[in-house]
């Protein structure tokens, strides 16, 4: 039913004068109940409500145009109206819009096409053959995004009829025209969760469905944009079109009225052609903590010059599996601070988090997850994880959280010059509270700012190996460089263990102990 | 559990300066007989200005007695600031920019070159204090200054220096030339 009203006639006979189809009517009346477009409009009433959905994806490929729905359809039901369909208007109002009927079968003049025969169970029936070849779940919603050329007739027609719409109300204004893709969504969602067989539609879903049409017939519009109004349309680095929504509304705005492209905009000859189908997931993230027993794998790949130094990673060891399994496009690897090459971490192991990128399957129970984790597991001894999971985006944020304020324990293997007793090194148990000022180690100082940091080391012991060896074990503010404080990075950390034993002292091996930040969760064996 | 075996020790793992540096030198700095410099470069290209251990300076238990970064009355080296990661602000030096003037306790003075083109991050201010660094540790602690090569000239700042090798070459030569009195 056309919810439409007495006070829209001269709107409505004035669009369909200009060749508007039925739904681009509702959408300059301002009309948002979604009932209304899905209603198959009179014009349209050739799509009966029995038609069949059965047909698939290859049977309807010729399926294209306006033309082969003709003898489809039963033409009995052409002229009748929609029951009810009136509610609201004038028998003279509805004969009116019959009347229009052979000129609205022609393509319409702002949505060229989109609301029309692209907007039916049978577009719906080869979005969803898209869909399943690529996804394996239920929620989603749909939407479509459109063009250049779509602002253009758009903002051509509400020109058209602005005077009539501020008649009806003064409080109309153009953001209350329902946008093309917004009726389109209001059509399709439903006919799409109808074949895909019971899937749920939601608006708050993190699946998306983008169909993407294209009408190089009014092409020509956008180049006439960018030749009246250049300064809006600057090439950016990151965008693959100066075409930009924003940019196409900005210069439309600057544009005087008179001097628009043609207004109500011209007849096409042709519909849009749709030309794909995309499926996009919001990100999953993951969540888990690390071990890491090899001296010589990288958390991150090592590239130098574009080459790489090592073979594998930690990030790689554990996105393989994870990526398999939600089969998702990319990932951002994300963890708690991060060791060197050459340093292992055990105990719990550090907090580490992942944003898969259009994962294709979303949904793991826990058994699952285990399942996952330990495919990581198997699949290297270099790396072990534990506590794996899904966690929310706003979760996530907990890992770097009073990162700083964090503890981090280390051992380290450290050789003196002088030889040492037992007793040389004793003292060291007795340090508390150890600050430490630290300039930017010489060995990152090429990607981070060069700054003085002050650190605390908040205990520390002494195990005697041998006369020029022990291990330093210690309890450490996160942030704290300790192969600087050992060796004293030239001096640049104060005071450093040379400083403190009165010798050279270098770090011959490093070991996390533990990462002390208590996210994620940790979950029972 | 302590054990009190002996590590193998005296086989010295090797040193900082070692595992990540690579040294380059330049000979007879400007001319200057035995003034050589050694840059210490870090495999992520930070380069480091130190003394070689054959400069004039650590010779002769030589005592230092001033250290200068001020190079002239507009310039001193200890104004140097960079900031953020990229390091703005910091003086641009090339091969003979001088980094500082050491005078001797003897009145010999001796100028200290940046010896490679790049982006002056710090100079060593420890070093104004306590001096005697500069001969105890002066490839480590008693460092003149850090500098950033540019990324793009990583590989060509070297071009111009000596590598250990052909250092040592220089040196054996020079031994021969001007035998040292024993
Ligand atoms: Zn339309």
């Amino acid at each position: 039913m056309l919810p439409l009203k007495e006070k829209d006639k001269p709107i409505v006979q004035k669009l369909l004068a200009a060749g508007c189809c039925a739904r681009c009517v509702l959408r300059f009346c301002c009309v948002s109940v979604h009932a209304a477009y899905r209603q198959p409009p009179q014009v349209r009433l050739h799509y009966s409500p029995g038609f069949k959905l059965g047909a698939s994806g290859e049977n309807n490929k010729s399926h294209d145009a306006a033309g082969s729905d003709a003898h489809e359809e039963p033409p009995s039901k052409r002229a009748k109206l929609e029951p009810g369909a009136s509610g609201d208007m004038s028998g003279e109002d509805a004969a009116a819009v019959a009347g229009q009927r052979d000129e609205e079968l022609r393509v319409c003049v702002v949505c060229v096409g989109v609301l029309q025969e692209l907007c039916d169970a049978t577009q719906a029936s080869k979005v969803c053959v898209r869909v399943c070849s690529q996804m394996c779940w239920g929620l989603f919603s749909a939407v479509d995004e459109l063009t250049c050329p779509f602002w253009i007739l758009q903002h051509s027609c509400w020109l058209h009829v602005k005077k009539e719409l501020r008649e009806k109300s003064a409080k109309l204004d153009k953001d209350d025209v329902v946008q093309v893709k917004e009726a389109f969504k209001w059509v399709m969602q439903g006919l799409v969760a109808k074949e895909l067989g019971g899937s749920t539609l939601c608006s708050q879903s993190k699946f998306e469905v983008g169909v993407e049409f294209s009408h190089p017939e009014t092409d020509a519009d956008c180049h006439f944009l960018a030749s009246t109004c250049p300064d809006c349309f600057k090439p950016t680095k990151n965008k693959q079109s100066v075409f930009t929504r924003m940019a196409v509304v900005k210069a439309l705005e600057k544009i005087p009225e008179d001097r628009h492209s043609p207004c109500p905009p011209r007849r096409p000859s042709s519909s849009c052609v749709p030309l794909d189908v995309q499926c996009l997931h919001a990100s999953v993230f993951v969540a888990g903590r690390y071990n890491k027993f090899c001296r010589s794998l990288p958390q991150t790949p090592w590239l130098i010059d574009g080459e790489r130094r090592m073979e594998s990673s930690v990030e790689e060891l554990i996105a393989a599996p994870v990526l398999s399994s939600f089969r998702a496009a990319g990932f951002n690897f994300s963890s708690s601070g991060r060791e060197d090459v050459d340093v292992r971490t055990l105990g719990n192991g550090r907090p580490f988090a992942m944003e898969l990128l259009n994962p294709h399957r979303s949904s793991f129970s826990t058994a699952q997850m285990k399942q996952l984790q330990e495919t990581i597991n198997k699949s290297s001894d270099k790396i072990r994880v534990r506590d794996l999971q899904i966690v929310s985006r706003e979760a996530m944020s907990r890992m770097k959280e009073g990162e700083e304020e964090k503890t981090k324990s280390y051992t380290a293997l450290v050789w003196t010059l002088k030889p040492i007793r037992r007793d040389d090194i004793s003292f060291i148990d007795d340090i508390q509270d150890l600050t430490l000022d630290q300039k930017t180690p010489l060995r990152v100082l090429h990607r981070r700012a060069l700054a003085v940091r002050h650190r605390v080391i908040h205990s520390m012991s002494a195990r005697f190996l041998d006369s020029h060896h022990f291990y330093l074990s210690l309890k450490t503010q996160a942030g704290t460089y300790i192969k600087e404080f050992v060796h004293g990075d030239f001096g640049r950390t104060k005071p450093n263990m040379c400083e403190l034993l009165k010798t050279d002292t270098d770090i011959l091996e490093l070991d996390v102990e533990s990462v002390d930040v208590d996210w994620p969760p940790s979950i029972p064996e | 559990m302590d054990c009190e075996e002996q590590k193998d020790t005296e086989a010295k793992a090797p040193s900082v300066v070692d595992r990540y540096y690579t040294r380059w030198y330049r000979a007879d700095m400007k001319g200057k007989p035995c003034e050589d410099h050694c840059i210490l470069q870090h495999s992520n290209r930070i380069c480091v200005v130190t003394l070689a251990e054959t400069h004039p300076i650590l010779q002769n238990d030589r005592t230092i007695k001033s250290i200068n970064y001020q190079i002239s009355n507009g310039c001193s080296r200890l104004n140097n600031k960079v900031s953020g990661k990229s390091k703005r602000g910091g003086q641009f030096l090339t091969d003979f920019a001088p980094l500082c003037r050491i005078t001797c306790t003897d009145e010999t003075e001796y100028t200290i070159y940046s010896c490679i083109r790049g982006r002056l991050l710090e100079v060593n201010e420890c070093i104004l204090e306590t001096p005697s660094l500069l001969l105890e540790k002066p490839s480590t602690e008693g460092y003149i200054a850090v500098i950033l090569p540019k990324f793009e000239e990583t590989k060509s700042i070297t071009e111009n220096l000596l590598s250990r090798e052909e250092f040592e070459k220089v040196l054996s030569k020079r031994a021969v030339a001007q035998p040292q009195p024993s």
